[in-house]
């Protein structure tokens, strides 16, 4: 597999050292992986501190800024960040107004964000976390290590992002982030596995022809593979699966999620087909957007994420947000 | 009795076995995880052996403390506060003996390896690093010996189990006839540590 990279062990380094280049509204510790908004601590503001393996590009660290993210932690590809990052992180963001802890739910991402919670507790700084379990694929979380958390972690940062740029406490940001969690539901399909720079080539293998159903967003293989659908066919199938769990009485904020390797040609043919099943099943839709935002390197494919929303998640998700990965109102 | 020379070798050779093994264990881990269990390590390990060149503590219970918490820092995923909590709990339990007896650090390991149990909220059947680690300290009060033979008999039974834990779990019953990359790892420090006794005795 041909990578764009150096070495390996240095991807996420030099990808850090690139963004910063890119982005000097950030300040980026490449050597402690911590990035951080510039203007941080903001005063009086609750700080949202974010992270997970890097490999989802734009999330995290392209959430970091004005409106969602104070900071956040890049850990190696596919891999949880370590304590130490977590603690650097919300320490630098912390105004004295506490911080959130926006947790993916991995089994990695949940003990090293718990460990950190504790020894930034101990050096004094209010914390409260939010686990995000949005994934349908996963059903039978008995016997799982529960849902896992895709691309309703894009909704959570932002619209309990924007409540905290509105000053609200940290007990109040902390209850809507949850809210956004309880009112998200994804489901992501792949059309081929992605490489990882260690491995260097898929991590497993799709014969062309098939694609996998309810697949991850790190290169895990999914529940079910079948032979390969057409667009319609995937979008009935997926938001179908979201629908059958998630039964909206409000409108709904679509996320048309590429894996990394589908050009927007055909993620825009798909939020088509997406569109129509929404408008078959009478579910009026808020706001979509269409894009690569929860990413798996180099996998081919996308997610479906709808997120119910009231009018005040509604007013927070349109409020202005400036990161890199996503911009408007300001 | 051991003492804290024994230990820094004990992971020196744990950290030499890691890097030998790093891409079968990142092999293992592709079809049922997201094949990186092998570089992780071996960039933690490689951190523990680091730090006990630099500082080397005199005690074993602070030889295992101090590379448990390296671990934790530099590790990441499920595996950095697993196995630096399994290292942690035993150095604690060791205490701030100069030299501990082959039970002591048995009954130790144990106080270890139920931490690592608590923490990921795994049983031994769940395809996880407790298959290899839970047999491996029930023999270890036999012989470092048998706790090898144990840890690998363990690992190699993970194969034909479904992964109830961690990322495996997500495939349901298509982890089936996979054998667990975190229960291979953990008999890597049960070879270390016969390679270690070995030498000491030479």
């Amino acid at each position: 597999m041909k990578m764009l990279i150096n070495v390996a062990e240095t991807v996420v380094a030099d990808a850090l050292r690139g963004m910063a280049a890119a982005h000097p509204d950030l300040t980026i510790d490449v050597e402690n992986r911590v990035i951080v908004r510039r203007d941080a601590p903001v005063a009086g503001k609750v700080a949202l501190v974010s992270g997970g393996g890097s490999g989802h590009e734009p999330l995290h660290g392209g959430f970091v800024g004005p409106g969602m993210l104070s900071a956040a932690c890049p850990g190696e590809v596919f891999t949880s960040p370590v304590p130490d990052q977590m603690v650097r992180a919300a320490a630098a963001v912390d105004s004295g107004a506490g911080v959130l802890f926006v947790v993916k739910n991995y089994t990695g991402d949940v003990l090293n964000f718990d460990m950190a919670a504790e020894l930034a507790e101990d050096e004094g700084i209010q914390v409260a976390k939010v686990l995000v379990n949005d994934d349908v694929a996963v059903t039978d979380s008995l016997y799982t290590a529960g849902r896992r958390g895709t691309g309703a972690t894009l909704y959570v940062e932002k619209i309990a992002g924007a409540a905290a740029e509105e000053g609200m406490p940290l007990e109040r940001v902390e209850a809507i982030a949850r809210q956004v969690n309880e009112n998200a539901r994804s489901f992501g399909v792949a059309l081929s596995a992605c490489s990882t720079p260690a491995k260097g080539s898929p991590t497993f293998d799709l014969p062309t022809g098939e694609l996998e159903l309810g697949v991850g967003i790190h290169g895990e293989p999914g529940r079910e593979r079948r032979a390969m659908m057409t667009s319609s066919e995937i979008a009935d199938f997926a938001v179908d699966a979201v629908l059958e769990d998630l039964r909206p009485r409000n409108p709904v904020l679509v996320l048309v999620n590429g894996m990394g390797a589908t050009p927007l040609l055909e993620l825009y043919g798909f939020n088509a087909e997406v569109q129509r099943v929404l408008a078959e099943r009478g579910v009026v839709v808020a706001h979509t957007l269409v894009g690569d935002y929860v990413t798996s390197l180099d996998m081919a494919g996308a997610s479906v994420t709808l997120c119910q929303v009231d009018e005040e998640l509604l007013r927070l998700w349109n409020a202005p947000v400036r990161t890199a990965g996503l911009r408007w109102g300001v | 009795m051991l003492d804290a020379a024994f230990f820094r070798q004990w992971l020196t050779s744990a950290a030499a076995l890691v890097d030998r093994e790093a891409e079968r264990l990142t092999e293992l881990d592709s079809p049922i995880g997201d094949a990186d269990h092998g570089s992780n390590l071996q960039r933690g390990f490689a951190a523990v052996a680091a730090t006990l060149e630099k500082d080397a503590p005199t005690t074993p219970g602070a030889v295992l403390t101090l590379a448990g918490r390296q671990l934790i820092s530099t590790v990441g995923g499920a595996s950095g506060p697993l196995y630096g909590t399994l290292l942690r709990r035993t150095g604690k339990a060791l205490g701030d003996a100069a030299e501990v007896s082959e039970q002591e650090f048995a009954d130790a390991l144990r106080t270890g390896v139920d931490a690592v149990g608590a923490l990921g909220g795994a049983v031994p059947g769940d395809k996880t690093m407790l298959d290899a680690l839970v047999p491996a300290v029930d023999a270890l009060s036999e012989s470092f010996g048998a706790a090898r033979e144990a840890a690998n008999e363990g690992a190699l039974a993970t194969t034909p189990l479904q992964a109830r834990k961690g990322r495996a779990s997500y495939l349901g019953e298509r982890s089936i006839g996979h054998q667990d990359p975190g229960a291979t790892s953990s008999a890597l420090l049960f070879d270390a540590l016969v390679q270690t006794a070995e030498a000491g005795r030479e």
